[in-house]
């Protein structure tokens, strides 16, 4: 569990300086509240610019200058399943063959990595478009103010212009031992909107991918992204990490490194920010003969779709009129003042008195949540649920949890059973899905938690419907739960997906053994990001790392107010310890990841194998406006590592 | 009445709710008249390019958008003449990018370093400074009324949250800022980065 610190922010301090001040001179609350100045939280909050007196300027893009909407008047949507395309389709001339076809439309210059080992046998098409009448509402009243707009998403495949973009994506699911291709098309345009840049990589974010099909941002040699009217064959082998190692290459990796919930987003290069808020990203579900997506078989996890819901939590800005914004000239990062469940604001979503599996995603581009569940005929009831994953894993064993914290590009997956809330918390009709982490601009967040029960923190709407005992053949994971059962670092409910060997110093195999410890300031000197007092520079790799070692990496937060979180590409890690506490059995961290939160003042200790491919990757911030103000730098695999141990 | 402070009193002038601002947000319609719509390039301009008066190292009075960034490519950044800290490498960095974007600067990319110091940067000293460093055509030093030179930072994006750590001259933003106006197509890089790497970055946006 996290532990959560109720410390004031400096901002919060000031903000209720200023309130005491109001208050003496005579303004009863409920004058400040009809005046707009004070939150439920009792701040009031800063926000610059060039506003005037009490309100917003047009085209104003600020916090707390969207339009108010009513919430949970929309139903959540579910973005469709990318469907699998034959290779007679006409989008696959010229076809998606290992070397790149030579076509001037076809922006791949480099042949897919094992692609002969691992021949495709699955192949999607989809293709970036605009939306141009995309609605964040349906409902009426809402529409009046935030009407449909221009957005740009991923389409079905198809070439008929019916076939829009969608955000989120389709969802592209896949399976372990099913190699697959995606022609992903850019068929985007300059429009008016004010941000968004018609320029493409796709990243599928926790795959273990070559870097002709990782979707990165820049290279030394290679440029990453593609232009409008042209087109990317990406190939992803289906296997598990270590599959050219001398210990799995029989079973085409290691069985331990099973990834689930992973996602797609655009990371052009400098422009991330914008496009993903944009639209481009969508869910990627990997399943296996074991998280089958079928309750009745496996782990017995709840059934995909009908059980097994995407929650893709984006907060977006709009300006006064309704237009969804973007500033193109901040540093700091954006937070939004209205909370998107895949695309609509503050959905609801009809739940059968059993349990689903919700696999939560935030989208960013920079705010951080923590997500309790709330009664709100009783807010103050503590209603627990329960952990199964964390980015891509499935943890050891399941966590009990009354709530959790999630930050850009994580995934939390979790199980809700309804049935127990509406027996043991006296037959709620709603539950809240609430966000009470206060967060006031791009840096980070207060880390003040913010009382239960406010619809304006409300993310989603559970209603539960339907008969009192519906079927549920899906796991219980409460009785086999942390703390219901003591932890153990054997743990493996999820067996055989347990945690692979942990490197170690004096390991006998080479990709088990830490060769090397490395660490990483992340700081920011004259407003420009820097690791170990270097700037991102797309024209060279900092250091090597030898294939099919390990390494130590030491990352630590040298920003002050700021937090920052770090993702690395290639492979998962494993977090040892923040500060001075080590990561243990019974924390939700205690599993591979891909993110970690770099928290104030936080030193990280991270362990991690290099396996497989050869070439270029990135260590990035995912709060995607810091990593487009470039906190990044790239760095490289190949036979012979380098011994930079401050790079 | 007891006294209100300045400091509560602007908040009082500039502050809004976090969610749900009705308040705010019904201040500024107008009853039976649909909401105003600027387009993306309109509303970019107006928060971000104002058309404040700015006086060039060559002694030029010109207008910040509709002379230097209307319908341009341009590159910005921040420096002052006695700056004795990174504006010597950023201006250096500069210097270099100037001469690998050759003669595009001048003919379709233009290059403003913006006075952090207007009140003590006058057009000669910044014209002493573009001698001493080497700038060429197509890139002008800026300076102007300091309470417009200021507004033209913060709506470039180029300050502090914190007031304290704003008010530090030596710590100044060193990115650099680029984009194609018509497009409204802004990035940015750090201005000390490798001339390789800027340039590369620049050009990605440029064209």
């Amino acid at each position: 569990m996290h532990p959560l610190r109720f410390r004031s922010s400096k901002l919060a301090e000031i903000a209720r300086k200023n309130r005491l001040e109001i208050v003496k001179a005579g303004l009863t609350r409920r004058e400040l509240f009809k005046l707009g100045l004070v939150t439920s939280s009792g701040y009031l909050v800063a926000k610059r610019g060039l506003s005037a007196l009490g309100g917003c300027n047009p085209g104003e893009c600020q916090l707390g200058c969207s339009p108010p909407t009513t919430p949970f008047v929309d139903a959540l949507p579910i973005p469709p399943v990318l469907p699998q395309r034959v290779l007679s389709d006409p989008g696959f001339q010229p076809p998606p063959n290992q070397q790149p076809s030579g076509n001037p439309n076809d922006a791949r210059t480099e042949a897919h990595q094992f692609r002969e080992r691992f021949p495709a046998q699955k192949f999607f098409i989809t293709r970036m478009r605009p939306n141009a009448a995309f609605k964040f509402s349906e409902d009426a009243t809402n529409l009046l103010r935030i009407g449909p707009q221009l957005i740009w998403g991923f389409n079905q495949g198809a070439q008929a212009t019916s076939d829009v973009g969608l955000f989120p994506g389709p969802t592209v699911v896949s399976r372990y031992g099913t190699p697959i291709v995606i022609r992903r098309f850019n068929e985007l345009v300059p429009d008016s909107t004010g941000f968004g840049v018609p320029e493409v990589s796709t990243h599928l974010h926790n795959f273990h991918s070559a870097p002709d099909s990782d979707g990165g941002p820049c290279d030394p040699v290679f440029t990453r992204f593609f232009g409008t009217g042209k087109f990317y064959d990406y190939f992803h082998s289906m296997a598990r990490a270590g599959f050219d190692t001398n210990q799995f290459r029989a079973t085409n990796g290691d069985v331990r490194e099973t990834l689930g919930t992973l996602w797609y987003h655009d990371h052009r290069v400098d422009h991330t920010a914008e496009n993903v808020y944009k639209g481009l990203a969508g869910f990627h579900f990997i399943f296996n003969d074991f998280d089958t997506g079928n309750e009745a078989t496996g782990f017995h996890l709840p059934t995909f779709p009908q059980f097994d819901i995407p929650l893709f939590l984006a907060d977006k800005l709009f300006t006064p009129e309704g237009e969804i914004c973007f500033d193109p000239f901040g540093f700091d990062g954006l937070v939004g003042d209205k909370f998107t469940v895949n695309g609509r604001i503050q959905p609801f979503f009809e739940v059968q008195k059993r349990r689903y599996r919700f696999r939560m995603l935030d989208g960013g581009p920079s705010r951080f949540y923590q997500l309790f569940l709330t009664n709100p005929s009783n807010p103050s009831q503590s209603i627990p649920f329960w952990q199964i994953a964390n980015d891509g894993n499935l943890l050891p064993r399941p966590v009990e949890i009354t709530s959790t914290r999630i930050g850009v590009a994580e995934r939390m997956d979790v199980i809700i059973d309804f049935k127990k809330i509406w027996d043991r918390f006296g037959h709620p009709s709603r539950i809240w899905l609430e966000n009470r982490l206060e967060q006031l601009n791009g840096r980070a967040p207060t880390d003040v938690i913010l009382p239960p029960g406010n619809p304006a923190n409300v993310v989603l709407e559970f209603r539960l419907v339907g008969v009192d005992n519906p079927p549920d053949g899906s796991l219980d994971p409460e009785p086999v739960s942390f703390p219901h059962v003591a932890c153990s670092p054997n743990d493996c409910v999820f067996s055989p997906i347990c945690l692979p060997l942990l490197p170690s110093d004096t390991a006998p195999a080479p990709e088990d053994r830490i060769r090397l410890t490395r660490s990483f300031r992340f700081e920011r000197g004259n407003g420009q990001w820097q690791i170990n007092g270097q700037l991102m520079d797309c024209t060279r790799f900092r250091f090597t790392v030898q294939r099919n070692t390990a390494e130590r990496w030491i990352l630590r937060n040298n920003s002050g107010g700021w937090q920052h979180p770090i993702h690395i590409h290639l492979e998962e890690f494993r977090i040892i310890r923040r500060n001075d506490r080590q990561i243990q059995c019974g924390d939700t961290e205690f599993i591979r990841k891909d993110v970690v939160r770099l928290q104030f003042n936080e030193e990280v200790e991270l362990v991690m194998r290099f396996r497989d491919f050869r070439g270029g990757y990135p260590m990035h911030c995912h709060n995607t406006i810091h990593e487009d103000h470039q906190m990044m730098l790239l760095w490289q695999v190949q036979d012979t590592g380098d011994n930079l141990t401050e790079p | 009445m007891a006294v209100v402070t300045r400091r509560a009193w602007l908040a009082t002038l500039s502050l809004a709710p976090i969610a749900g601002g009705a308040a705010a947000w019904a201040e500024k319609r107008r009853p039976g008249r649909p909401p105003q719509k600027l387009s993306g390039r309109e509303r970019i301009q107006r928060h971000h390019l104002p058309n404040v008066e700015l006086i060039a190292h060559d002694g030029r009075r010109v207008r910040f958008y509709d002379d230097l960034v209307k319908d341009k490519k341009v590159i910005i950044n921040f420096m002052y003449a006695n700056c004795q800290g990174i504006c010597v490498p950023v201006t250096a960095n500069l210097v270099r990018v100037q001469k690998l974007l050759g003669d595009r600067v001048g003919r379709d990319i233009f290059i403003y370093s913006i006075t952090l110091k207007p009140e003590e940067d006058k057009a000669d000293d910044l014209r002493h400074y573009a001698e001493h460093h080497g700038v060429g055509p197509g890139w002008l030093l800026l300076t102007g009324a300091p309470a417009d030179v200021d507004h033209l930072r913060r709506a470039l994006g180029y300050a502090y949250a914190d007031p304290a750590e704003d008010a530090d001259k030596s710590n100044h933003i060193g990115m650099l800022r680029y984009g194609v106006e018509p497009l409204m197509r802004w990035g940015a890089c750090p201005g000390m980065g490798s001339p390789q790497h800027i340039v590369r970055s620049i050009l990605w946006d440029l064209g």
